[in-house]
């Protein structure tokens, strides 16, 4: 039976089930000392003076350091994105002259214990002269440094997408419409915060982090790059992972400051951040404000769409560059024709916490921005919503559909899709026009019930290649490396159901070996729904390649022509005498290495799609929102392990209702931020999640990977914004009342006030 | 802060006898001092749950708690849940039911419903429920979660553990 389309158990499950998992804070290493990162009490300032002296008197501590005493540490660069002109944003490891956001690390100190740290820490005083901070993105730019840099100011770059003829789409219109649409400020916040064990071998003179994700061998080169160290003097080392999401294992200043410090003050050096640490110096994400015009037909054909968005990009710019808003720009359009289009997506510095990814960045946002829009055309025309979609949706026969703009410098095009039929598929699955029979009599019954429905297109399978390593080893296990990480996802179950796809063995026999870069040259990490795509291409390569190589190898062994062998259950198998060999023994008969390599390469995404629908119940007397129902119907193209998808479209829904009902990151008017707690950044508990349906379909392969498969990480997510604000204006029989998220019950109550 | 208080701990059946600040969570006398890294600290200020452990068989945040205050007692972690590598019925719904992704929250979960299936096994879907929504998850949407609990609970209504613990 084929191992992939079963839904089995984890292989990653038992230590983490047992307390034997090794997350960043659990790595320890003798004589280790600890880091706590002074942080700004400030918004935005300039630094005149940080006094220490009183912190390094306490007994116990071992040094405390400014941006003086690392001035030869380059700021942070771009992983990715990097357009022209974001430069002189990067963030320094210690801010350096100003303080841009409260949280902003402007000391660091060292001590023997984490409690004398954070003592020490209380003990350093910063003295800051206060600027005036910029809070709103929309405003007019500012002045990001004003003394050292008057004329630099606090929009970074403008990034451009256009095609079409927008003025003939303009010219015949039979109504313009225009929005103005907001998603807040909120992030991924996993439930392990960041930390790290930095440990230098005297000997060798290689520097370890432990505590590693996301991205280690790009981190490697980076901490080697800043640190003025070769990278093979550098290793990194990923451990367990408590939750990704986008945001942990980018290059933060204090992954940098760990490995410094290992290195001058010639200790190991361990960095556990806190909670409110987390809440304020993690990459937030979302806050963008979009402002569209529309021209549409008499159907609700789009005929042209023109957007200008804001990206509140917080202090400064991160590893991710240009990425949200480039993202942003480029997959507004999500499933529709929309034959012109013109987007300017303005990046602007604020004095908030720096922003980049998180889970589904930039389609969360436009799927919200464009579902709105749907929702609004039909209200105009008082056609019904899912009509609007119908007409505007990609039809089958155009795919693949070229979008004629780019993406992260890779060319959109949909790779594969049956929109339509998805949304047939879905309307029958909920029954829709009983469904919504059921809910207008409810609301005559006096209830505020309402549906709504979102379509969404996802991208995953980023490039530009994936390596894998296999080896079978001396106990007949099958051992696979790759660069990739895991954050918790279930990568070593995927990675080896596709191994024991081609081999026979059985995934308990297959070691997966990942986020070490001492064991392969190259990798590029989790992220942007990638592994499955591209790793998961390159196990399939390499398994075929390793058994291409059991056949040559064991037909001697079994004195059989090659023809006549095939693999089966991880032993070579003649058709003609029905002797087999297992693989362990081919290696020990032969003498030779049975090992393969397989190297995966992809231009361009490839496109998941499909549609959210959210059933609420507004309670008007506590402005609170109910979701009654939630279904996500998502074709990921191939599905290696249905349990495993669903579990990440189900909790990628949760972490969607928390941002469109409950999480938001607000500031007071002087940038103080006053979500620093768990009991001030909601976030959803198992009595805020209804159940959610999960109809998972494999109608539309990607034709760009030998699997077929997509990334199926951020569909569970994507629309469910859009979703519940639409199901909320029908509950309360008020088209295009919300237009900007979280649905907080403050928010609420506002609105039904009007 | 120089003034320690030597305390016993008795963890997981095991007496652990610690010199400890008064201000010593007991999260971090567990893990530091006990060498037990299982208990895991996702807020350290009593919202998230992840810290979650059994002190004389009722759940209590161990970030919350100073390790002095403990002393004396009967504290239960993640590690002493099998039996050797008998995993407990707990443990063996999560694993079955896909109860957790990335495994940080887990510990704290499995402490949580330990301890309120044995103070009541007959607690109903809703009331458990009820009681996990004191604990976060931020990677399954809590859906495996519960029905890892009401499963196991089940299962541990049909065949109840043994008294020894």
């Amino acid at each position: 039976m084929s191992a992939i389309g079963r839904s089995l158990k984890r292989l990653e499950d038992r230590p983490l089930l047992t307390g034997d998992g090794c997350f960043a804070a659990d790595n320890r290493a003798d004589g280790q000392v600890h880091m706590r990162i002074v942080r700004s009490p400030i918004a935005f300032g300039r630094i005149l003076d940080i006094e220490t002296d009183e912190a390094k008197a306490l007994p116990g501590v071992i040094a405390v350091w400014t941006a003086a005493d690392i001035a030869d540490l380059p700021p942070i660069d771009f992983r990715m994105t990097r357009i022209a002109g974001l430069e002189p944003y990067r963030q320094h490891v210690l801010a350096r002259d100003y303080v841009r956001y409260v949280g902003d690390p402007v000391a660091v100190v060292f001590a023997d214990n984490p409690y004398i740290a954070e003592d020490a820490a209380e003990l350093v005083f910063c003295d800051i002269e206060e600027e005036t901070p910029c809070l709103d993105a929309t405003a007019d730019p500012v002045a990001f440094m004003p003394e050292r840099d008057p004329a630099l100011l606090s929009e970074a770059a403008v990034i451009t997408k256009s095609y079409g003829d927008m003025e003939a789409a303009f010219a015949g219109a039979a109504a313009i419409i225009e929005m103005e649409l907001k998603v807040g400020r909120h992030t991924g916040v996993p439930l392990e915060t960041r930390g790290a064990l930095a440990v230098r071998d005297p000997e060798t003179g290689v520097l370890t982090m432990y505590g590693a994700a996301k991205v280690p061998h790009y981190n490697r080169d980076s901490i080697a790059r800043m640190l003025g160290l070769e990278p093979e003097q550098v290793r990194l080392s990923e451990g367990h992972v408590g939750g990704g999401f986008g945001i942990r294992g980018e290059l933060y200043p204090e992954d940098v400051l760990v490995c410094a410090a290992a290195c001058r003050l010639g200790v190991p050096v361990k960095w556990v951040e806190d909670r409110r640490e987390h809440l304020m110096a993690a990459n937030h994400s979302r806050d963008q404000v979009h402002r569209i015009k529309a021209a549409v037909d008499a159907n609700g054909f789009v005929r042209g769409l023109v957007d200008t968005f804001y990206t509140d990009q917080g202090g400064y710019v991160r590893t991710h560059g240009g990425t949200v808003s480039d993202l942003a720009a480029a997959l507004l359009p999500g499933p529709y024709l929309i034959p012109a289009y013109h987007v300017e997506g303005h990046i602007r510095l604020t004095n908030k916490t720096p922003s980049g990814t998180y889970r589904a960045p930039g389609r969360y946002e436009t799927t919200f921005v464009r579902e709105r829009l749907m929702d609004a055309i039909a209200a105009r025309l008082g056609l019904d919503p899912m009509e609007v979609r119908r007409v505007n949706l990609i039809p089958e026969d155009r795919m693949p559909f070229d979008r004629g703009i780019e993406a992260l410098g890779t060319h959109v095009l949909y790779d594969s899709g049956k929109y339509h039929d998805l949304l047939d598929r879905t309307l029958t699955r909920i029954g829709y026009q009983d469904l919504k029979a059921d809910l207008a009599r409810r609301r005559v019954a006096g209830e505020a019930v309402g549906l709504g429905i979102a379509f969404f297109v996802e991208k995953s399978g980023l490039g530009p290649h994936d390596l894998v390593t296999m080896a079978v080893q001396p106990d007949d296990t099958i051992e696979i490396v790759t660069g990739a990480a895991s954050v918790g996802q279930g990568v070593e179950t995927a990675m080896a159901q596709i191994c024991s796809d081609v081999l026979g063995v059985p995934i308990e026999r297959i070691r997966v070996i990942h986020g070490q870069t001492d064991r392969i040259a190259i990798g590029f990490g989790a992220f942007a729904s990638r592994v499955t795509v591209m790793t998961g291409s390159a196990v399939k390569i390499a398994a075929e390649a390793l058994r291409d190589k059991a056949i040559a190898l064991a037909a001697p062994l079994l004195q059989a022509d090659v023809r006549t062998l095939t693999l089966e259950m991880g032993c070579v198998v003649s058709r003609d005498s029905g002797a087999t060999i297992g693989l362990a023994e081919i290696v020990a008969q032969s003498g030779k290495d049975l090992d393969a390599e397989g190297l995966f390469r992809a231009d361009h995404m490839n496109y998941p799609y499909g549609i959210h629908v959210a059933q609420v119940r507004v309670d008007e007397a506590v402005s609170g929102i109910q979701v009654e129902r939630y279904l996500v119907a998502y074709d990921v193209g191939r599905a290696i392990n249905p349990m495993l998808i669903e579990g990440q479209i189900v909790g990628a829904a949760a972490q969607g209702i928390g941002g469109a009902l409950l999480e938001e990151f607000i500031y007071n008017e002087e940038g103080q931020p006053l979500a620093t707690s768990f009991a001030d950044y909601l976030m959803p508990t198992c009595h805020e999640m209804p159940p959610v349906e999960v109809l998972l379909r494999e109608d539309a392969p990607s034709p760009q990977n030998p699997l077929g498969v997509k990334g199926a990480g951020e569909g569970g997510i994507t629309a469910v914004g859009a979703a519940i604000a639409a199901a909320v204006d029908d509950a309360l029989g008020r088209p295009g009342l919300i237009t900007s998220l979280p649905i907080s019950p403050r928010r609420l109550h506002a609105l039904l006030r009007r | 802060m120089a003034n320690k208080h030597v305390i016993t701990l008795i963890v997981n059946g095991k007496d652990y006898t610690l010199s400890v600040e008064a201000r010593r969570t007991l999260a971090d006398a567990l893990r530091d001092d006990c060498g037990l890294t299982g208990t895991h600290l996702g807020c350290e200020h009593g919202v998230c749950g992840a810290c979650t452990v059994l002190v004389d068989d009722k759940p209590v945040r161990s970030c919350l708690m100073f390790a002095v205050q403990a002393e004396g007692c009967s504290v239960r972690t993640v590690e002493g849940l099998a039996k050797g590598d008998a995993l407990h019925l707990l443990q063996k719904a999560f694993w079955e039911n896909h109860g957790l992704q990335c495994g940080f929250c887990t510990p704290g979960f499995l402490m949580l419903a330990a301890g309120a299936l044995e103070a009541d096994p007959d607690l109903s879907e809703e009331e458990i429920r009820d009681i996990l929504s004191s604990n976060l998850c931020r990677c399954t949407g809590y859906q495996n979660i519960i029905k890892s609990v009401c499963l196991a609970a089940n299962e541990m209504r049909a065949c109840p553990p043994s008294a020894d613990r």
